[in-house]
């Protein structure tokens, strides 16, 4: 009984498959505590199977199951199992897919993700919440949530382990030598004498060995690549030309095509006339598809010229036409009826406010928010009689196989899924639509394959964007202190609209609306924070950060006012009010990073904000110059902390990405809509930032924490109320809303 | 209709209103150029015509007069030419889907002028957007392409 406790506390057990002349180490989840496939006979329908070391005579090969969409997951979750399996990066395949078809689908089918949505102290209370819930009920196989270093920091390196702890049994029963007497280097076992088997050529005996299951990990101290700079795996080819992204990808027949959709994005089409399109050179055909039409050519460019030649008769788009009707919903859902969560009520901000004659109170505005990432979405889908493949870039293979089966006409497991190189995704790859539609129409010709490019119109005017949202904050101020602080936030659910596009539903309060504010580690005497969720309105999902992207900014806005009124420092009065341990660290480190002394002068200003995400605390302090041309961003100081750095390097680049992410955005990007339709299409009129804008960046990663947390998101949310914080410094100006465009000018 | 990619004579058969951008990717199967916006926002279908960072988004291929260069004919991984040596070494690629255009055009400065300053760095790169951030070693990685250009 103890051993079962010691496993489903640790939630995975190791387990071999034997393959044709070779060997796959995986991790048997626990998602339930009685349905571990080990002890209760393997093959169950709620358990599986996911391989991470697959060894056969071609190599090596880990297996990193985790989408990369540019965040260097592959070579993070590469180098997890080979810390422990003691192989050399350059000397290992990574494949994000199928070994073997069937075996993999196993896997697919039913891994939950467990721990999605970490987080600590007080977030731990929603850490098991809604989103877990839901991930679990769908057993998907889902990147997101900056999970896939805390997920898969025990499981893969286990999984390491224990292969090669295999590997080492199977060479002492091939030659007769003491376990004790072996050791492991460079994808060989080592005899005594010094000569050595090579994996591949132990990997058909080790098909025939029980793994061994309680393995010791390796302390850090030993750690050879884990904390060390690595060099991602896919660094050649992404500074070559050579790396085959999702929308370069190529399959034997295939054919073109492009997609009109009605601009108001869910809009009915009443009629087209593609009488013209079907004339234009390299065009095979023009078919009806769920809310448009696709073109079908034979080259991308003749697709997209023949799609804009086509007319059409649209309906109305299903949600309010004008940003004020927008707006005014947002207004509107501050009351009793529309309240979704209150999981912060300390003290009692109502008799501090019947006793306070200054009361301050403001509001704030953050706008939708396209994805765009750089890669325009694409698919290549073929479907045949009785079987299905697609090619693309994806966070969410299992959502792929259900819905193309589906259109297909086929169960899911006959969906195989390839998942490529994806050139960004911020979220976008959250959603399946590009495959849906390329889907339609490879079902209109069987047998052979077509591939949808979006334009980057498409891509933009029809992604599900970041929500729209609006916040109140009330609050008092007592010497020099903040003494109260009532935060309201209204949007719609991001996760009910998502899950509305899978047929899911969700119940209970979606933490998202209240994420980045309600669990921010600040003692205020009276404080509270209410989410409210206001009906749907344009279809939105998630974005970078999710819910803490507008309210890391609503809530440290908030606070600035509060602070300044208290004639309080705004990195002070922060780190006075701070009530957690590793985030006062993280708040002092940007003030000893950035020598923070208070004003600047000369047009110069500093601002400092942190929001705690995924767990992760991030702080930032923002230095801009108010200069003719406008506001330049000069220096951003950052300090994160994640329990550990598992590649410096990457750390580092992912960091500065994040903030930049969130400072352009802030800067100049909104999506509105006027009768139904984005008014932005291109980079042209959402633009985010530039070299020539870009800040100089200090990173820090701090290591305090026992948890290992992911840093994908969490630099995000900080960065745009710092900037608001430092151009108040500078300027006097207070932004409340974004983007701050609308208000100064950059230079 | 003839033309020169990667010092290779070429024949297709196309309009000549189709951008050089989709020729190579589609015609000529090059994919190291790429598509991120058709209005000459991006800079990820940056190539070079006799030297020169060309959009190739933007030039219809019956007006291309001279040799075009793509990231493949720049260096290969076995012969890697010194910007793309440097964006190496300060790994400056997260999704890397922009990296080519900004290779293309950093190239292209470092031809000119093989000791930029900072803000001979922004007038060349501000065309190319990078929506992961990589901005920081993008710049990092052009200087120490300089260093090497110059004590080559
Ligand atoms: S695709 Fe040519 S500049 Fe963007
Ligand atoms: S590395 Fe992703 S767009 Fe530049």
């Amino acid at each position: 009984m103890s051993r079962l406790k010691t496993i489903t506390r640790r939630g995975f057990l190791i387990g071999s498959v034997a393959l044709a002349g070779g060997v796959a180490f995986g991790a048997y989840m626990v998602t339930k505590p009685h349905a571990n496939p080990l002890l209760e006979g393997a093959g169950q329908g709620d358990t599986a199977i996911t391989p991470y070391v697959l060894i056969n005579a071609d190599g090596v090969t880990l297996i990193t199951p985790r989408a990369d969409k540019g965040q260097g997951a592959y070579s993070v979750q590469a180098a997890l199992i080979a810390e422990e399996l003691d192989v050399e990066l350059d000397q290992i395949r990574v494949d994000p897919g199928p070994p073997s078809p069937a075996y993999w689908n196993t896997a697919l089918a039913d891994e939950a993700a467990a721990f999605m949505v970490p987080s600590g102290g007080r977030a731990e209370r929603v850490a098991h919440g809604v989103l877990s819930a839901v991930m679990k009920t769908m057993g998907m196989q889902i990147t997101g949530g900056s999970t896939t270093v805390p997920d898969g920091f025990m499981k893969l390196r286990q999984a390491g382990a224990v292969a090669r702890e295999t590997l080492k049994l199977a060479a002492a029963q091939k030659t007769g030598t003491a376990m004790a007497d072996l050791r492991t280097e460079a994808g060989r076992v080592i005899l005594p004498d010094g000569s050595s088997l090579s994996y591949m050529e132990l990997a058909p005996i080790a098909a025939d060995i029980t793994p061994p299951q309680e393995i010791a990990l390796r302390e850090p101290s030993e750690w050879r690549l884990i904390g060390k700079p690595m060099r991602r795996i896919d660094i050649v080819a992404k500074s070559t030309g050579t790396q085959n992204f999702g929308i370069d990808h190529k399959v034997d027949g295939m054919v073109h095509a492009a997609i009109v959709l009605n601009p108001a994005q869910g809009g009915p089409m009443n009629s087209f006339d593609a009488s013209e399109a079907l004339t234009m050179r390299g065009v095979r055909d023009v078919v009806q598809i769920t809310g448009g039409v696709a073109v079908i050519a034979d080259n991308t460019w003749r697709a997209f010229q023949a799609a804009s030649a086509i007319r059409f008769d649209w309906g109305p788009a299903p949600f309010p036409a004008t940003m004020d009707a927008h707006w005014e919903t947002l207004s509107n859902s501050f009351t009793e009826e529309f309240e979704d969560s209150r999981q912060r009520d300390d003290g009692d901000v109502d008799i501090s406010f019947a006793e306070s004659a200054g009361l301050i109170s403001a509001e704030y505005r953050a706008p939708y928010l396209a994805h765009a990432p750089l890669e325009p979405l694409s698919a290549i889908v073929r479907i045949d009689n009785d079987a299905a493949e697609v090619w693309t870039g994806t966070q969410v293979p299992r959502f792929i196989q259900k819905n193309v089966g589906r259109i297909a006409g086929i169960e899911a497991d006959k969906v195989t899924v390839h998942a490529l190189y994806m050139g960004g995704s911020f979220g976008h790859r959250l959603e399946d639509e590009v495959v849906k539609q390329a889907a339609e129409i490879a079902v209109k010709m069987k047998g052979t394959p077509v591939k949808l490019t979006y334009s980057r119109e498409q891509d933009m005017t029809h992604d599900f964007p970041r929500q729209i949202a609006m916040a109140r904050m009330r609050g008092v101020v007592r010497n020099g202190q903040v003494d109260s602080y009532d935060l309201g936030i209204a949007m719609p659910s991001v996760v009910m609209s998502q899950m509305a596009r899978q047929e899911l539903s969700v119940p209970g309060p979606d933490s998202q609306i209240v994420a980045g504010a309600w669990d921010q580690p600040f003692a205020i005497p009276n404080h509270r924070v209410t989410g409210y969720r206001a009906l749907q309105l344009a279809p939105i999902s998630s974005w970078r950060s999710v819910g803490a992207s507008s309210n890391g900014f609503f809530y440290n806005a908030g606070l600035d006012e509060l602070i300044h009124a208290a004639g309080a420092d705004p990195l002070t009065e922060r780190i006075r009010l701070c009530d957690d341990d590793e985030a006062r660290k993280v708040l002092e480190a940007v003030g000893e990073m950035s020598g923070w002394d208070g004003v600047l002068g000369d047009g110069r200003g500093r601002g400092v904000a942190l929001t705690q995400s995924f767990g992760v605390h991030c702080a930032q302090v923002v230095e801009v110059t108010s200069t003719d041309a406008g506001i330049r961003i000069e220096k951003v100081w950052v300090a994160a902390e994640v329990g550990t750095v598992i590649d410096p390097v990457n750390f580092d680049n992912l960091v500065k990405g994040g903030v930049l992410f969130g400072l352009g955005h802030a800067m100049n990007c909104e999506i509105t809509y006027t009768d139904g339709i984005a008014d932005q299409s291109n980079f042209d009129t959402y633009e985010g930032m530039r070299m020539h804008q870009c800040p100089v960046i200090e990173v820090r990663g701090l290591e305090n924490g026992a948890r290992v947390l992911g840093i994908g998101e969490p630099p995000v949310p900080p960065a745009a109320p710092a900037l608001a914080g430092a151009i108040f410094a500078a300027t006097g100006t207070r932004l409340r809303e974004m983007p701050f465009s609308k208000f100064v000018d950059f230079a | 209709m003839r033309l020169t990619v990667n010092g290779t004579s070429r024949e297709v058969d196309v309009e000549p209103d189709m951008p050089l951008l989709w020729v190579l990717r589609d015609e000529l199967g090059i994919t190291g150029v790429k598509y991120g916006c058709g209005i000459a926002q991006c800079g990820a279908c940056t190539v070079h015509v006799d030297g020169v960072p060309v959009r190739s988004c933007q030039l219809a291929v019956g007006d291309l007069e001279g040799e075009v260069t793509t990231i493949e004919g720049l260096g290969s991984p076995d012969a890697l030419h010194a910007v793309q040596a440097a964006w190496i070494e300060h790994q400056v690629a997260q999704c890397g889907y922009c990296q080519s255009g900004q290779i293309m055009s950093a190239a292209a400065l470092l031809s000119e002028n093989s000791n930029p300053s900072d803000a001979d760095i922004d007038d060349a790169m501000s065309g190319n957007l990078c929506r992961c951030g990589t901005y920081p070693r993008i710049r990092e990685a052009i200087k120490a392409a300089a260093q090497t250009i110059r004590s080559a």
